[in-house]
């Protein structure tokens, strides 16, 4: 149960190598922590994420197979994690970025990312949502991207995908209104992580713990949507007021 | 959109939090009009289980259970006072302030009362509550002689703690919080009165030393004590309030209240309700010094058989209407503790650390208690009892608390549940030893663990 000063008992992350996912846990206030549920595609990173949480002294930290690609099986195992406890909060965290002149030579690969980044997190979302709702209260983060907020020639399929997630879950938090759960959608800027390694820096590049801590505070104070960190609200209130001859002219 | 999507809204939605307005939750809300109505809904229960919720005045989760059926208790209100025998047997959803327009004109009043009358007989039994008298008269439950209680099963039991049968069950129930079943109607012996007045020593203390001396000291000699303390003063300055019903005789001559016909006349002023929405804000150190500034300087220093409204006396905030809401909209909650005589410097450290933090509590209240009973769950334990209403925004309150809750725990002391909406599992486990004893009595009771709340869920009971 979450409780009066902000405390969760359990938590599941969807995506569960997620570093931002991670930092989130670990910017959470106290010692409540009984039970985190690290879901995603068995590899090594997940395994060294759970040992992490591990080593912080969480009772529980389990690990679950779970593809986002999969959407018949996200159903059940949903259900499974639920019917062992209530989640008190879950993180879905996961998504692939691409690399945007490989998916214009194979639009398979553009396929592959749109059905991670938004069918497979469309489906999940209804499922955890309707869990949510039944047991009657419970937090849903989910990780958007500025990408979302206006499509760039370096990353539109990505930013396309985060744009429809974005909607999707703005949608998901209005159906859940007065049903005691509700939707955080989070947009954070350009952030160090395995995914964006290699990349040049973005203006306002943050790091994994600003995002975590962001999240934490706007939970803490109820809030539905949050740019991480705060400030790229009004740069992105700036560059969607570019017009699109000069945007495309501007470095990407 | 077809009616039936699992996001859909339900009629009987019902967003529920406590008095202190934090981590709400939402449940199926349905009024029982009649004792089957309960039956019926615990035999017909989902998943989620079901819980009864009286007037909400639990501070945190105790009246609340996400997903989970809520019986509004409060439609079940007839009672019938026996003036021979001087009891009352009054349905579960009867509240306080109900009874007390009744049996003060008879000549009568509730054996206990919490700082507000607006808490229902099941409620006052679940959460075994303490008013101003327990040092010498014990808690609420005390003075039950009787109840009835639907259990898991949906069937109707006669609880009583002078039946050897029944006794166990009885006192798992006291204090229970609700998880051991649907209490439906009790009977409890009151308190025979004269007059509707109360005759109160009234006495301003320049520290907490001083307080804590004066109530260890003269006490006993009082039915009712209670001592405001000034938490922004380092000092620990406080108020002592200590009194009795006042006799026919105290009244001063040419009293009307003296008149027999009219000296049991009880009326409650109705003061404006708090506004609807407070910026979160407001109540910052500075106006919680300002309260306690003015509240310190509003007693008289040394004041002796003063006559005093038994709603000034007893239930001050409840002429504010939903007054919980000047914490603004991230709520507040009431942290409170009992700890032994020797413990009683922790009444001292917990001011100090809520100082420390900015979190200087609101309205803070000093008591001792008397003897426990023999509920395995009750909170009332002979010792130093603190109550510190503090805003729930502060981002440093949690781990002060956390070690004042190590503290409390060390020294032998514990939690109140009907005030908690923070502490942990373990703390709750370490304090409260006889939890097994009263789990094993409540499996009996609710074999199929029909019985759920968010306290529950929160902390593993």
């Amino acid at each position: 149960m979450n409780d009066a000063l902000g405390e969760v008992q359990s938590v599941l992350v969807l995506g569960g190598s997620s570093e931002i996912a991670r930092a989130t846990i670990v910017e959470l206030p106290g010692n409540r922590l009984r039970r985190v549920v690290l879901a995603g595609r068995a590899s090594s990173a997940l395994d060294d994420a759970a040992a992490f949480l591990g080593n912080r002294g969480i009772p529980t930290v389990e690990v679950a197979e779970f593809d986002a690609t999969a959407t018949d099986s996200h159903g059940a195992f949903i259900d499974e994690v639920f019917d062992n406890s209530d989640i008190d909060l879950v993180i879905m965290a996961f998504g692939v970025l691409g690399d945007q002149m490989e998916v214009e030579a194979d639009p398979s690969k553009a396929v592959q990312i749109a059905t991670v980044n938004y069918t497979g997190a469309v489906s999940v979302g209804l499922h955890v949502a309707r869990r949510l709702r039944q047991q009657g209260h419970g937090n849903l983060v989910v990780l958007s991207s500025v990408a979302g907020d206006r499509a760039r020639r370096s990353n539109y399929v990505y930013g396309s995908t985060k744009a429809g997630l974005d909607a999707f879950a703005q949608g998901l938090g209005d159906a859940l209104a007065g049903s005691g759960a509700s939707v955080l959608v989070v947009r954070p800027g350009m952030v160090r992580t395995r995914m964006s390694a290699g990349l040049p820096e973005a203006p306002m590049t943050t790091d994994p713990e600003v995002v975590g801590k962001a999240i934490v505070q706007a939970l803490r104070k109820g809030k539905h949507t949050i740019y991480a960190p705060g400030p790229l609200r009004f740069l992105m209130g700036a560059v969607k007021a570019v017009p699109r001859p000069v945007f495309r002219k501007l470095p990407q | 959109m077809t009616a039936n999507s699992p996001l859909s809204a339900d009629e009987h939605d019902a967003l529920l939090t406590g008095w202190g307005r934090t981590a709400p939750s939402r449940a199926r809300m349905v009024a029982a009009h009649t004792v089957a109505d309960i039956s019926a809904g615990i035999q017909s229960s989902g998943p989620r289980g079901v819980l009864a919720r009286g007037l909400g005045r639990s501070y945190g989760d105790a009246a609340q259970s996400g997903g989970a059926t809520v019986f509004d208790m409060t439609a079940l209100r007839s009672f019938d006072l026996d003036i021979e025998a001087g009891t009352v047997t009054a349905d579960a959803g009867t509240s306080i302030d109900d009874l007390l327009r009744s049996v003060i004109p008879a000549g009568f009043f509730v054996p206990v009362t919490a700082g507000t009358r607006f808490v229902t007989v099941g409620g006052a039994i679940a959460a075994d509550i303490h008013g101003k008298n327990h040092h010498g008269e014990g808690s609420f439950a005390s003075h039950v002689t009787r109840m009835r209680v639907v259990d898991g099963r949906g069937e109707q039991n006669e609880l009583r703690p002078d039946d050897p049968t029944t006794a166990e069950m009885f006192w798992a129930t006291v204090g229970g919080m609700g998880l051991t079943g649907v209490i439906v109607e009790a009977t409890f012996r009151l308190l025979p009165i004269e007059t509707a007045q109360m005759s109160v020593d009234t006495t301003r203390c320049r520290d907490l030393d001083d307080v804590m001396a004066r109530m260890i000291e003269g006490d006993d000699r009082y039915r009712y004590s209670v001592a405001w303390i000034d938490s922004v003063a380092s000092s620990g300055r406080g108020v002592l309030t200590r009194g009795d019903h006042a006799r026919r005789d105290q009244l001063p001559a040419g009293d009307p209240a003296g008149d027999a016909g009219t000296a049991l006349e009880y009326a409650t002023p109705s003061l404006p309700s708090a506004p609807p929405f407070v910026p979160g804000g407001l109540l910052n150190s500075a106006t919680v010094r300002a309260f306690n500034e003015t509240w310190f300087r509003k007693h008289p220093k040394d004041r002796s058989s003063e006559i005093m409204s038994i709603p000034a006396f007893f239930h001050p905030l409840d002429g504010v209407r939903d007054w919980n809401r000047v914490y603004g909209p991230q709520g507040f909650l009431q942290y409170q503790f009992v700890v032994p005589d020797s413990a009683g410097w922790l009444v001292e450290r917990t001011l100090s650390r809520l100082r420390d933090v900015g979190a200087p509590s609101f309205l803070t209240v000093l008591k001792r208690f008397g003897p426990a009973n023999p509920a395995p769950l009750s909170f009332p334990q002979p010792g130093w009892t603190l109550a510190a209403d503090v805003p729930a925004r502060n981002d440093r309150l949690a781990p002060v608390l956390d070690d004042l809750d190590e503290l409390v725990a060390a020294e032998g002391g514990r939690l109140y549940l009907a005030k908690d909406s923070r502490q942990s599992p373990a703390m709750l486990a370490a304090t409260y030893p006889r939890l097994s004893e009263w789990q094993a009595v409540r499996d009996r009771m609710d074999p199929s663990g029909i019985f759920t709340s968010d306290l529950g869920r929160r902390l593993s009971l």
